[in-house]
């Protein structure tokens, strides 16, 4: 049971703890100068106080080494707020390897989360504990953003792009996720629960069949009825490079620049072909812009995946040669 | 009172529409910001009420939306911005420097007119299906998917901001070319350096929201697609445009209620304000490295982590400054010889107010908190505490403290000393539980939330409801004190600045003869035409209006 008047959110993952000891820091610190700073006001309006209706104070210019410490010590606490926060939101941003990928599609106003053999929820999450767990974040229209306050995480979903999030939680439990970028009518409606589970459990939950169809077969039915397959030949022999392997790889484009072959690489593909020109290949794919929804995007990807561990042709893929001398 | 002042000078509506003295110009802008201050008070109202309940029985959803969103347009861009520097900067900035008028008087004159076009489109848009995309007009939101008004609202918005880069041209060429004799850079009063640090970002940075809202409204209107990303647009180079004005619109809005403290506190202290120069030079400092901050709005829109470390870097650094004006502040308090009339409650006020805001933003602007606090009430409540905990009651005090220069009347003083301290703990019991929601996590800009949530949100309610009767009270007994106060006479503090030289209310042409200044801002061991008891001086005698 909560305090009536509680102060600190549930601390359930890895950032938690992390993101109130540098919070607990700037707070002790601001405290000390904002009760400094009240106290002198405090002890000067009475000791100073006007006695005599014609009096005046003393006749005091400044005092330059005052102003020299009083914006030197605020400057060296200040950056030292600055490094330690710094170095929480680096490893933030940095996600490990090997990761559970989670796809999270943002729209007004619910979320569709999809586990990565497909299981699918609507503002429901589940996860095992203690595993590193790494959302890979879309919009079918505005910003939107996820915001789990147990977990102290939060990140925008952007129209356009994926931006990713990782955590780890690391109590058993059903926590609030939140919209906390504002979306229009029901933003405030924009939320659910993230379940965190006992691995063994969330191995159960997974696999139990809800009639879902598997992403990889959708995408593959995709990519026959969009007609990719027409030129993305898997033997290497089409108008466009084989997608075997490609998955993860590094691609070599008509510029001379390699570019890895991630789900924002593999997006950006699908709805601005020409941005990124594979060497060796026209630019003569059409943009699928406005003719595939974010989740059919995720299928095709989640079927471009699948085709990893394809044998790769000789002629016609699309992965860069490893460069003479290196790995 | 002197009989012939700029308040009978001439009679008739025309003369009060036509005229291009800086002081009934000031009067204009009075009367419409108050009016804009309370429609956006009335939102507010609103929204408070509703949140008493989980559940939001007041409104309903698309109501809320349009209350918070108006609510923020109509005090930022029609109050905020304009209410000091217009107000207060254009009735004093001429009388401080002993000039007969700003630089460009039609031009003046002009930007009000530009601020009620610019007025009346937003309320256009507020009576014609309100507005809900939140003041920040965030793409695709705003541009595609709203069915609000959006359009009016934004061509408003966009016309007013040219009233602001009027004024802040104004006051420039004002304060470069029209000091009397004597007035040096150095002894300007720091509410002079403030509005020109203020007139500096209204110039730089006002253009930019101009053409920012111009292709949102093209993209609104005629599908033109810069932000838009189904049309190949970026929503976050919105953001970026957006928040390169709006951040350091804080400092147009912050940096003008600095200036009103820095005259409240020496002249109630009796004393030189501490290190001048340093606060003149923070004052500078803010308006430049205000400019560098922007993405701290943008710390989890997906931004590369290298341009988030720089932008928190900068960030600290702008908080310097800040700090360095208020333990100067602090600092004049000592050796001074203090009373406690209402301007200096609304000081005290400030600079309690302004540190806890100031102190919050070091949270925001630290990487590893902004991560769990960003977009929450945490944000709500710290910038409450730094727009009107420390604009509006800057704003106040110094409307307590030129009040019977402006009317030539003295307000009541006890009722005024209770309406500040009403103030002070309705704006404490409003916006504080709001840092404790914040770090709960609930985020801003929801209409219904978790019903764990409530204890904070009833009590912030309440400090609301306190709140809307201290800033009642102010309205109605100054609006009496104009025409029924006692007679203030030409310095009823005794204050130093030139402002005070002159009758109360002052000439239309402000000084009869151009004065001369021989002292610095402040000084009153030299003043000793003031007739305060100066150790070392014989006191010369004078009589003045004193209550």
């Amino acid at each position: 049971m909560q305090s009536p008047l509680p102060f600190f959110p549930e601390e359930a993952s890895n950032f938690a703890g992390k993101v109130d000891a540098v919070f607990s820091f700037v707070l002790f610190t601001c405290l000390f100068f904002a009760v400094l700073v009240t106290l002198l006001t405090i002890y000067a309006a009475f000791k100073y106080r006007r006695n005599k209706p014609d009096e005046v104070g003393s006749q005091v210019e400044g005092n330059t080494l005052l102003e020299i410490g009083w914006t030197a010590i605020p400057l060296i606490l200040a950056l030292g707020m600055f490094a330690w926060g710094a170095v929480v939101y680096v490893n933030y941003r940095t996600a490990p390897k090997d990761t559970l990928d989670i796809y999270v599609i943002g729209k007004q106003w619910m979320w569709k989360l999809q586990q990565p053999n497909g299981k699918k929820e609507i503002n429901e999450l589940h996860i095992p504990v203690n595993r590193d767990i790494k959302l890979i974040l879309g919009s079918e229209d505005v910003i939107h953003n996820f915001f789990v306050p147990a977990f102290r995480v939060k990140m925008d979903v952007v129209p356009g792009r994926y931006n990713t999030m990782w955590f780890r939680a690391t109590k058993i439990g059903k926590y609030h996720f939140f919209c906390s970028q504002y979306c229009g009518t029901n933003h405030a409606a924009m939320g659910g629960w993230v379940t965190v589970m006992d691995p063994a459990d969330y191995a159960a939950w997974l696999s139990d069949e809800t009639g879902d169809i598997n992403p990889v077969s959708a995408g593959e039915k995709l990519f026959s009825q969009l007609a990719c397959v027409t030129c993305h030949i898997a033997n290497g022999t089409g108008r466009a490079p084989s997608l075997n392997g490609v998955y993860g790889a590094k691609v070599l484009l008509a510029d001379g620049s390699t570019v890895t072959a991630d789900d924002a690489y593999i997006r950006e593909s699908i709805l601005q072909p020409k941005a990124k020109i594979v060497a060796g290949y026209q630019p003569v794919m059409p943009t699928f812009q406005g003719l595939v929804s974010e989740e059919q995007i995720l299928s095709l990807t989640a079927y471009i995946k699948s085709l990893q561990s394809q044998p790769v042709p000789a002629k016609g893929a699309g992965i860069a040669p490893a460069p003479a001398g290196k790995k | 009172m002197p009989e012939k002042h700029y308040l009978n000078a001439t009679y008739g509506i025309r003369s009060w529409l036509l005229t291009t003295d800086h002081k009934r110009i000031a009067l204009l802008y009075l009367a419409s910001v108050t009016f804009f201050f309370f429609i956006g008070g009335f939102f507010a109202m609103m929204i408070r009420l509703h949140l008493l309940s989980p559940n939001g029985y007041l409104l309903s959803a698309d109501t809320y939306n349009r209350m918070f969103t108006m609510h923020g347009v109509a005090m930022i861009f029609f109050f905020l911005i304009p209410s000091i520097p217009a107000v207060l900067g254009n009735f004093l900035i001429p009388l401080m420097i002993g000039a007969k008028d700003l630089a460009f008087p039609k031009i003046n004159l002009l930007s009000w007119y530009i601020y009620v076009v610019g007025g009346a489109f937003t309320l256009y848009s507020m009576v014609t299906g309100g507005l809900d995309t939140g003041w920040t007009f965030y793409t695709p939101l705003s541009t595609v998917y709203s069915n609000s008004a959006v359009a009016p609202a934004v061509i408003g918005v966009f016309i007013t901001g040219f009233s602001s880069i009027l004024t802040g041209l104004n006051f420039l060429v004002t304060v470069h070319t029209m000091r009397a004799p004597g007035m040096t850079w150095f002894r300007l009063p720091l509410f002079v350096w403030a509005h020109y640090a203020t007139s500096v970002v209204m110039i730089l940075g006002t253009p930019v929201i101009a053409i920012t809202l111009a292709l949102a409204g093209m993209e609104r209107i005629f599908g033109l697609g810069f932000f838009n990303p189904a049309m190949g647009g970026d929503p976050i180079l919105f953001q970026h445009l957006f928040w390169f004005y709006s951040h350091p619109a804080v400092y147009i809005m912050i940096l003008p209620a600095m200036g009103v403290i820095s005259e409240l506190i020496p002249t109630f202290a009796r004393k030189k304000l501490f290190g001048y120069h340093f606060v003149a030079a923070a004052s500078l400092a803010i308006a430049v490295i205000g400019f560098l901050v922007w993405t701290h709005h943008m710390f989890l829109t997906g931004q590369s982590t290298y341009s988030a470390l720089a932008f928190s870097f900068l960030t600290f650094l702008v908080a310097i400054p800040s700090a360095v004006k208020t333990f100067n502040w602090t600092a004049t308090l000592f050796g001074g010889s203090i009373s406690f009339d209402t301007p200096m409650l609304y000081a005290f006020g400030f600079l309690g107010l302004f540190l806890i805001g100031g102190l919050t933003g070091l949270f925001l602007g630290c990487l590893g908190i902004d991560m769990h606090v960003h977009d929450t009430y945490f944000v709500v409540a710290h910038f409450h505490y730094i727009m009107v905990g420390g604009a509006v009651m800057g704003y106040l005090g110094g409307l307590h403290f030129w009040w019977p220069k402006i009317t030539g009347r003295m307000y009541p003083e006890w009722l005024a000393r209770i309406a500040a301290f009403i103030l002070f703990v309705g704006f404490n019991l409003t916006f504080f539980p709001q840092f404790v929601l914040g770090y709960l996590g609930m985020p801003r800009r929801y209409h219904v939330y978790p019903p764990e949530f409530q204890v904070y949100n009833v009590m912030s309610t309440a400090g609301a409801s306190i709140l809307a009767i201290g800033y009642l009270l102010p309205m109605i007994y100054l609006t009496w004190a104009a025409f029924y106060g006692k007679v203030a006479g030409d310095n009823p503090w005794p204050a130093t600045g030139l402002e005070w030289k002159t009758p109360s209310p002052p000439p239309t042409e402000n000084f009869e003869v151009t004065p001369v200044v021989t002292w610095d801002a402040y000084d009153f061991h030299n003043r000793p035409d003031l007739g305060l008891d100066v150790p070392g001086h014989s006191a010369v005698v004078q009589t003045h209006g004193n209550g």
